[in-house]
């Protein structure tokens, strides 16, 4: 295994194998426990419409991503708590119709859309160093964010109404934490494409949280697992040539079956 | 004695239809306040209005001589149904903590923390302080929840159906544990639970849209049929549990 570690796009898929892997570990962790996967969801197909825009525009896919992905976050956010709508419709909309923008973007930007399919589906091993550079600062942003918040996403998470009456901000908090959701599809997206984001952000937390039931090690070992996973996964794409991204997912969604059956095992 | 919350000519409307009519109610120091009447009747509305949750459309008012908003500091608050995963990442102490919360960016200081336990110890759940909150039973959850509303010290506890969730065995102890704390604050307690109220509370407030009767229990037992509109079955619900007291008592 050393000797593929001579070529350049080797080493960085690794270390966006990191980046991505502490990314989902502590994001993944709030999508899990406050359930808004689906929020997760809806965010990560609307970003499509940015990297449609990145097309158009010429900028790099990724940068015009962000600004793109934090629209659809709030979007989901302000209209899923008007009751007369609910979350589930805001989710529907947003992801089609950022969906359908990037289509429209990319239907209208000159020539041909080269690597389109990588942004939906991922491929790590074509990640450039610009990209690492901008996947760190999204994390840097993220984990200096979290670091803040805890209190408050935590308290959120667990009992908004009661979180309120205390004097917690909870709309500005819970559309805070969406836009961190969509920060981290913009470091996802690279990794696993739009639309595989889904499964980083919910299995490497939906295992750890079988062995743990205090956040800060649930993130932990959410990270650690998500960094086991894919880099398995990423071995395993390079050595059998498949698609890196769908390979990746495969062993993300291999580990949550063992998961379950260690779990069946130990508690018959 | 002191008016410690204040409502006048409350009107509350959802989607144009009144859930609260002309509400006038005072709530005063040391008052155990047992707040009955039908599903529907709007005591939970109520109380999300005292709490600042959810605006009046017409009347004022006024929580510690603030708008709720303000004065929603000295209220401890249980709301009727928490329902969360039992999965959920949070030790029975973070629970607690979180009625300690002061404002963004303040992490929970070495008093916080002191405070947070002896509320715990209040409400008899200091072993518990480390278990994970989801290991709990129903009757330990509603006093971890208990410990959360009065870690906030506050002057006035609201509430909301505390003991829907938990067996009659443990629902003994936990007007018990009331009775305790109403010696350090007011007491708004929603229930459907007659037998409680002849035998704990002092002052019962009927509430069906409208507030029927506000006032010491024994008279306002009578206005129960008014707005019950079933009297006989509650009343006898009561009856075997009062008996029961006084059997012990020999």
């Amino acid at each position: 295994m050393i000797d593929i570690f001579q070529y350049e796009f080797i080493r960085n898929a690794l270390i966006a194998a990191i980046l991505v892997s502490v990314t989902c570990g502590i994001i993944g962790t709030y999508v899990v426990i406050k359930r808004i996967v689906f929020i997760g969801g809806g965010i990560s197909h609307a970003a499509f419409g940015g990297i449609g825009l990145g097309y158009l525009l010429g900028i790099n896919p990724i940068i015009a991503t962000i600004p793109f992905s934090i629209l659809a976050a709030l979007g989901i956010g302000t209209i899923g708590k008007k009751i007369e709508f609910g979350e589930d419709t805001a989710i529907g909309i947003v992801w089609a119709v950022g969906m359908a923008l990037g289509v429209i973007f990319i239907a209208l930007s000159p020539g041909y859309a080269p690597d389109l399919f990588s942004y939906l589906f991922g491929s790590i091993l074509a990640v450039t160093s610009f990209d690492l550079i901008i996947m760190l600062i999204l994390n840097v942003i993220i984990i200096l964010t979290v670091i803040l918040f805890h209190k408050e996403f935590l308290a959120i998470s667990f009992d908004e109404e009661f979180s309120e009456v205390v004097g917690v901000p909870t709309k500005t908090m819970y559309l805070l934490l969406l836009c961190l959701v969509a920060l981290s599809v913009v470091v996802l997206i690279r990794a696993v494409g739009v639309i595989l984001v889904i499964a980083l952000l919910t299995i490497p937390a939906a295992i750890s949280r079988r062995f743990t039931h205090n956040i800060k090690n649930l993130m932990l070992l959410s990270i650690f697992i998500a960094i086991v996973l894919t880099i398995t996964g990423l071995y395993l794409s390079y050595i059998f040539d498949l698609p890196s991204g769908a390979t990746i997912v495969l062993i993300l969604g291999i580990g949550f079956l063992l998961s379950s059956l260690f779990e069946y095992s130990i508690s018959t | 004695m002191k008016k410690i919350v204040s409502i006048k000519n409350l009107w509350v409307y959802f989607n144009n239809i009144p859930v609260l009519e002309d509400i006038n109610l005072s709530i005063r120091q040391n008052d155990f306040l047992a707040l009955i009447g039908p599903n529907g009747g709007g005591k939970t509305t109520l109380l999300k209005v005292i709490l600042g949750l959810i605006r009046p459309d017409r009347g004022e008012v006024k929580v510690f001589g603030k708008n709720p908003e303000e004065g929603r500091k000295l209220i401890g608050y249980l709301p009727q149904y928490t329902h969360f995963d039992p999965n959920f990442p949070i030790s029975v102490l973070e629970v607690v903590l979180m009625g300690r919360y002061r404002g963004l960016i303040r992490s929970y200081s070495r008093e916080d923390v002191e405070t947070a336990l002896n509320a715990l110890d209040t409400v008899g759940m200091l072993e518990f302080k480390d278990w994970q909150i989801g290991k709990l039973s129903g009757g330990q959850v509603q006093r971890v929840l208990v410990a959360r509303a009065i870690a906030r010290e506050p002057k006035l506890l609201l509430l909301d159906e505390p003991t829907a969730s938990i067996d009659p065995e443990m629902q003994k102890s936990f007007y018990e544990l009331l009775l305790n704390l109403k010696k350090r604050m007011a007491i708004v307690l929603v229930t459907h639970d007659i037998g409680v109220i002849s035998t704990y509370v002092e002052k019962i407030a009927c509430l069906n849209r409208r507030l029927f009767y506000h006032g010491p229990r024994e008279a306002g037992l009578k206005k129960l049929e008014e707005v019950y509109k079933c009297p006989i079955e509650l009343i006898a619900h009561g009856v075997p549990h009062r008996v029961l007291e006084r059997h012990e008592k020999k």
